[in-house]
């Protein structure tokens, strides 16, 4: 074995003499390291002292089992002591490789020189101490780059404690079960306290808070992860937003309280109007009646049996004829109700009877025919029928009383109105094409002009050139009424979607006002013929009296001002009101509901 | 004509702001480097005013960081710190699993590190900055002095906070800067007044801490490490600024009463000093030993635009701060063993109160419980009537949060209505503490006066009321019309400004109903209570 050791430590000697021409620094440290190894043999040999200790252990397990023969206290031998000893334990001589400078530490030696030469091994830090060491950091004190950064927003402080935070609240802000019950239900996002007031009697009894750390955490993440965003706050006194409008009181007179019910119907009263004189109002209802009643008195002058739900009524502008035209189910009647002057009735009769020679030659091409009727609907003094294709839904007349238009809403035809003249006999259809679905007609007050609104628009035509002048666009969902004003530039459109339209005709296609004021559909709007007042009825049951200034003057806008809510008919299968129209001479207005009665408030 | 087309979202928001992911390759920055990196550095993200536009046309939610912030961080000289420190872990496992002990000792020896002060001068470019964001740093390090030595972040940190919170309780002692104290359930809230600022922190009870798992205290770390630099500096600031000396030493006088007493029960003498120091009972060494400081007196400047009216009032209000102050003075206090020492002992110094316990208590007792010259005693035992929670508030249980301050159409608290009664009635501006007997006797006497005085008036009201009925009847037609007025007006309005009427006028409904039902359930509380006393005599 010895042999073989020599053999690697010769070849070994042959690197390790390489290594040493190499560089004069390892020689250096090298000799150091032979000084230290020389001093270890002064001492004695390591591995001959292991030997002896051996041997010892050997001696002393013989000795255990001879302990019995053996005196208890054997002197004891010091062999390693304070005490420096003169002669060396063993006689062994030394070996040979303790006097031979190590190949392997020189080896390793150079390579950490290596290393250091090349920067790997850095030399030890001198410890910092300025670190943890506080001194005047702002003695110069500058603004700085944060300074000018303008986006910096500096992170909200914690809100401050309030009263239910205290150990000892005032008891009522004390959980009750409802709440506390309430409070561990919510999620923890929603709760409004994060945490259960308590009461305790002592300031002994109060336990550490079990969220402590948790909340200082949830501050950590506030500050670093949370995105800042800076939110103008404008402190509004509420009553600043109110407009300023004038007072209802100054634009006196409109219609205040309910003075007058009309009852007598049995079924939803759908449609009325009222005489041009203003002493008459015709009904028509659900029940299959239509009645005239005395607006004075409120009796119910006439019945009418007219053997079907009944659409729409209209009495007839012209103060010089006393007819009302009815629409029920696909027939237009026209009825003589005989309730005014001999005159006026006479003249009336004449124009029904008049013309009836005159009648166009080719009946029997025409969708609209014309009867007379006979017996016991002439005695109701029903007159005329007008025979339709379809349902009638809306009859309206023109102003001077010759013309009446009816509307039949029906999505695929282009038949859904006919515009008939009395004194002739005679019908057209003034549309050649389908336009959408028409809701409602009116004629224009003084010039030839015929609205026709269709469920997102008013077209406005011209009758004479036969052409289209305007179309306004009613910003709602589904138009349900058109009312024109009675200077014909204005025109108010209610909606099934709650909301009413002012057109200002001059201004632009536009709404030039949309009022929200009604929590449901509006079913009926309508303008008084010579105060500047419009009413609108919606299914919640009230009519809103608005005033409407119309100014001469194009410069200046109409100024719009609701003055009253008019509440009083009852709401009957979610349906209120379902036709408003003016007196019209006085600031009266009537309104019929789904409760069977018409009520009127002046 | 002709031009090139312009491309989405290369200009205006969408260049402006950088998603998270993005900054963070840009630069080159693990998740958990860049997070401590925006700690240290204060960035945070913004919400951008249009968030399509920045999100390039997506409505993803991603949170969004301004792009000058991030190319702030570019320049950043501890990013390269942050890299070295990565390399030397990577080093230190390697030479762990080498088992290269020699190494691992090496590299331990040349471990990277870092300092903040540069980042906390550019934080915070001036003293008062600093000051105003205290707050948070307080909160953090006297958490944190709390923590037990368990391993949840190192030993030297929770000793650097408790030093720095030692420094900061010393420091408002000799300031007299303290305002306010509320006791709550999560903890004592102080408030005080530093160089014009308001700074309210939140300290613990005296509890050892339950460990939440769901807590990531790597994040709170670094924030302490950022908290603790600041806290260091602003202490050494406010230290010089009273002549006292830093690191805090205590006077000679009193270093000499305390080493008469307890000479041998603690093995090294730093540390029984430093407790001595933490102890708060004793004043503190001034680099320049004038005693009584001459008390600049305020002049006067009348401000233009300021009418005399208001002059008084902040006189008024000086005044009243200077007595608050000395409210203490001359007294002393013995506090029992199971009141917590060190917040009392804190608000006691802080109003000029000498304050000692017993020895066996802590170090650091200045006299004896037999020292005949103690004037009170604080003790918290059900049978004694003496409370400290008097100390604190100055008021009568139960207790109430100094902090709010009521606007009008607030619920104010009965309790709190007494109160400033008092203060009103009795005596103007001063808080006298209650736990003087006397005093106490003479106020609960005043309290039963006005009592029956409210009683009666309310006694009267009543006998009126049913004459005046047809009085009131056209003012209430006013006020309908009036109201009927409003309905209307309001259903003019603009669709946007009624949206933010609604809005207003919903939270004023919310906070009157919840005012309300306050009300309620106190004048049930009070109802029952009655009702138990009425059963009792019976």
């Amino acid at each position: 074995l010895s042999d073989s050791e020599d053999s690697v430590y010769s070849g070994l000697e042959d690197s390790g003499s390489d290594s040493e021409d190499d560089d004069e620094v390892v020689e250096e440290e090298e000799e150091e390291e032979e000084e230290e190894e020389e001093q270890q043999e002064d001492g004695s040999n390591p591995d001959e002292d292991k030997e002896d200790q051996s041997e010892q252990v050997y001696q002393t397990s013989a000795s255990v089992s001879k302990r019995m023969s053996l005196p208890l206290s054997q002197p004891t031998v010091e062999f390693f002591s304070k005490d420096v000893m003169i002669h060396p334990v063993t006689n062994r001589p030394a070996d040979k490789r303790s006097f031979i400078p190590s190949l392997i530490e020189k080896e390793k030696v150079s390579k950490l020189v290596h290393a250091i030469k090349m920067g790997w091994i850095k030399p030890r830090r001198v410890e910092d101490d300025s670190r943890g060491r506080f001194y005047d950091l702002w003695a110069s004190e500058s603004s700085s780059s944060l300074a000018k950064h303008k986006m910096h927003l500096p992170a909200p402080k914690i809100p401050l404690p309030g009263h239910e935070e205290s150990y000892n609240p005032p008891p009522e802000y004390m959980f009750t079960d409802e709440e506390r019950a309430l409070w561990e239900q919510q999620d923890p996002s929603d709760r409004r306290l994060p945490f259960v007031p308590r009461k305790y009697p002592g300031l002994r009894q109060v336990p550490a808070f079990s969220r402590f750390i948790h909340e200082r955490f949830e501050r950590c993440l506030d500050l670093y992860l949370c995105p800042r965003q800076r939110k103008m706050r404008v402190n509004v006194n509420p009553e600043d937003l109110i407009p300023k409008l004038p007072k209802p009181k100054d634009l006196q007179p409109f219609p205040t309280t309910q003075s007058l019910v009309y009852r007598g119907h049995s079924g939803l009263v759908r449609s009325i109007s009222v005489s041009p004189s203003g002493q008459w109002l015709v009904s028509g209802s659900d029940d299959g009646s239509v009645r005239l009643w005395e607006v004075c008195s409120s009796r119910c002058m006439k019945t009418v049996q007219v053997g079907g739900a009944v659409k729409s009524v209209a009495w007839n502008p012209n103060p010089s004829l006393c007819l009302v035209a009815v629409a029920v189910d696909s027939v237009v009647l026209i009825l003589s109700p005989a309730l005014a002057d001999k005159q006026v009735v006479s003249s009336s009769e004449r124009v029904l009877t008049a013309k009836e020679e005159e009648e166009g030659p080719s009946e029997g091409s025409q969708p609209v025919v014309w009867s007379e009727t006979e017996g016991e609907e002439l005695n109701q003094g029903i007159r005329l029928k007008i025979q339709h294709p379809k349902p009638v839904h809306q009859v309206t007349w023109h102003s001077k009383g010759d013309y009446l238009a009816s509307v039949m809403p029906e999505h695929s035809s282009h038949l859904q109105v006919f515009i008939h003249q009395l004194s002739r006999r005679r019908s057209q259809n003034p549309f050649r094409r389908n336009k959408g679905l028409v809701q409602a007609v009116a004629f224009h007050p003084i010039r030839p002009y015929f609205f026709v609104a269709t469920q997102r628009s008013v077209r406005i035509y011209n009758l004479v050139k036969q052409e289209m002048t305007k179309k306004l666009q009613a910003n709602s969902k589904w138009i349900s009424s058109i009312a024109v004003h009675s200077g014909g530039d204005h025109v108010i459109c209610g909606s099934y979607d709650c909301k009413l339209s002012w057109f200002d005709l001059d201004l632009s296609t536009k709404p030039y006002k949309m009022l929200r004021h009604h929590k449901k559909a509006v079913r009926s709007v309508a303008y008084h013929r010579g105060y500047p007042l419009f009413a609108s009825a919606s299914d919640d049951g009230s009519v809103i009296v608005c005033h409407g200034t119309v100014y001469n003057d194009l410069l200046q806008n109409p100024l719009i001002v609701p003055v009253k809510v008019l509440r009083g008919h009852a709401i009957t299968h979610d349906l209120g009101v379902l036709d408003v129209t003016f007196h019209p001479t006085q600031p009266w207005v009537f309104s019929s509901g789904a409760d069977a009665t018409i009520r009127l408030f002046t | 004509m002709g031009g090139l087309q312009k491309k989405k979202f290369e200009r205006g928001s969408a260049t402006n702001y950088i998603t998270r992911n993005r900054a963070r390759k840009k630069l080159m920055l693990s998740l958990p480097d860049f997070r401590r990196l925006c700690i240290l550095k204060g960035i945070y993200p913004h919400e951008p005013k249009h968030k399509k536009k920045v999100n390039k046309g997506s409505t993803a939610p991603r949170t969004f960081y301004l792009l000058k912030d991030i190319r702030f961080l570019l320049h950043e000289p501890i990013v390269s710190k942050f890299r070295e420190y990565k390399i030397f872990v990577r080093k230190l496992k390697r030479a762990y699993g080498k088992t290269e002990w020699s190494a691992v000792e090496r590299l331990k020896e040349n471990k990277p590190t870092y300092k903040l002060d540069h980042i906390v001068k550019e934080r915070y470019p001036t003293f008062i900055d600093a000051l105003r964001d205290i707050d948070d740093a307080l909160c953090m390090c006297f958490l944190f002095s709390t923590f037990a030595r368990t391993g949840k972040c190192h030993v030297q940190t929770i000793q650097l906070c408790r030093r720095l919170t030692v420094e900061w309780m010393n420091y408002v002692i000799a300031s007299r800067a303290l305002r306010k104290v509320f006791l709550s359930i999560k903890g004592i809230y102080y408030q005080a007044e530093v160089m014009g600022q308001l700074i309210t922190w939140l300290v613990p009870y005296q509890f050892s801490h339950d460990h939440p798992t769901d807590v990531d205290y790597r994040v709170m770390a670094t924030f302490t490490e950022l908290y603790t630099t600041l806290l260091g500096f602003v202490n050494f600031r406010l230290y010089q600024s009273l002549n006292l000396v830093y690191p805090p030493k205590l006077d000679s006088k009193a270093e000499l009463d305390l080493k008469e007493e307890n000479e041998d029960d603690y093995a090294m003498s730093s540390e029984s000093y430093y407790e001595k120091l933490s102890a708060l009972s004793s004043s503190l060494a001034r680099v320049v030993s004038t005693e009584e400081e001459e008390e600049a007196k305020l002049d006067q400047f009348p401000v233009e635009g300021e009418d005399m009216d208001k002059m008084e009032a902040r006189e008024k209000e000086q005044k009243q701060l200077e007595v608050q102050k000395k409210i203490f003075e001359g007294l002393k206090f013995f506090i029992n063993r199971e009141v917590p020492r060190e917040s009392l002992a804190f608000v006691i110094r802080c109003f000029g109160g000498q304050v000692s316990w017993d020895k066996s208590v802590c170090i650091g007792s200045t006299y004896d419980v037999t020292d005949e010259t103690i004037t009170h005693q604080v003790v918290d035992r059900p049978n004694v009537d003496k409370h400290p929670v008097y100390i604190f508030t100055l008021t009568l249980p139960p207790h109430l949060s100094p902090f709010v301050e009521e606007k009008e159409g607030d619920y104010v608290p009965p309790d709190k209505l007494k109160i400033m009664a008092l203060q009103r009635g009795e005596q103007p501006g001063t808080d006298q503490p209650y736990f003087i007997n006397e005093e106490e006797e003479a106020e609960e006497k005043n309290l039963k006066k006005m009592e029956k005085q409210k009683s009666q008036g309310k006694s009267l009201e009543v006998k009126v009321t049913p004459g005046k009925l047809k009085v009131e009847n056209p003012a209430r037609l006013e006020q309908e019309e009036q109201a009927e007025e409003k309905r209307l007006a309001i259903m003019m309005m603009k669709k946007k400004e009624k949206y933010l009427y609604d809005k207003i006028m919903f939270g004023k409904k919310r906070k009157v109903r919840e005012a309300n039902k306050l009300a309620a359930k106190r004048k049930a509380h009070d109802d029952a209570e009655k009702a138990k006393k009425k059963k009792a005599r019976k």
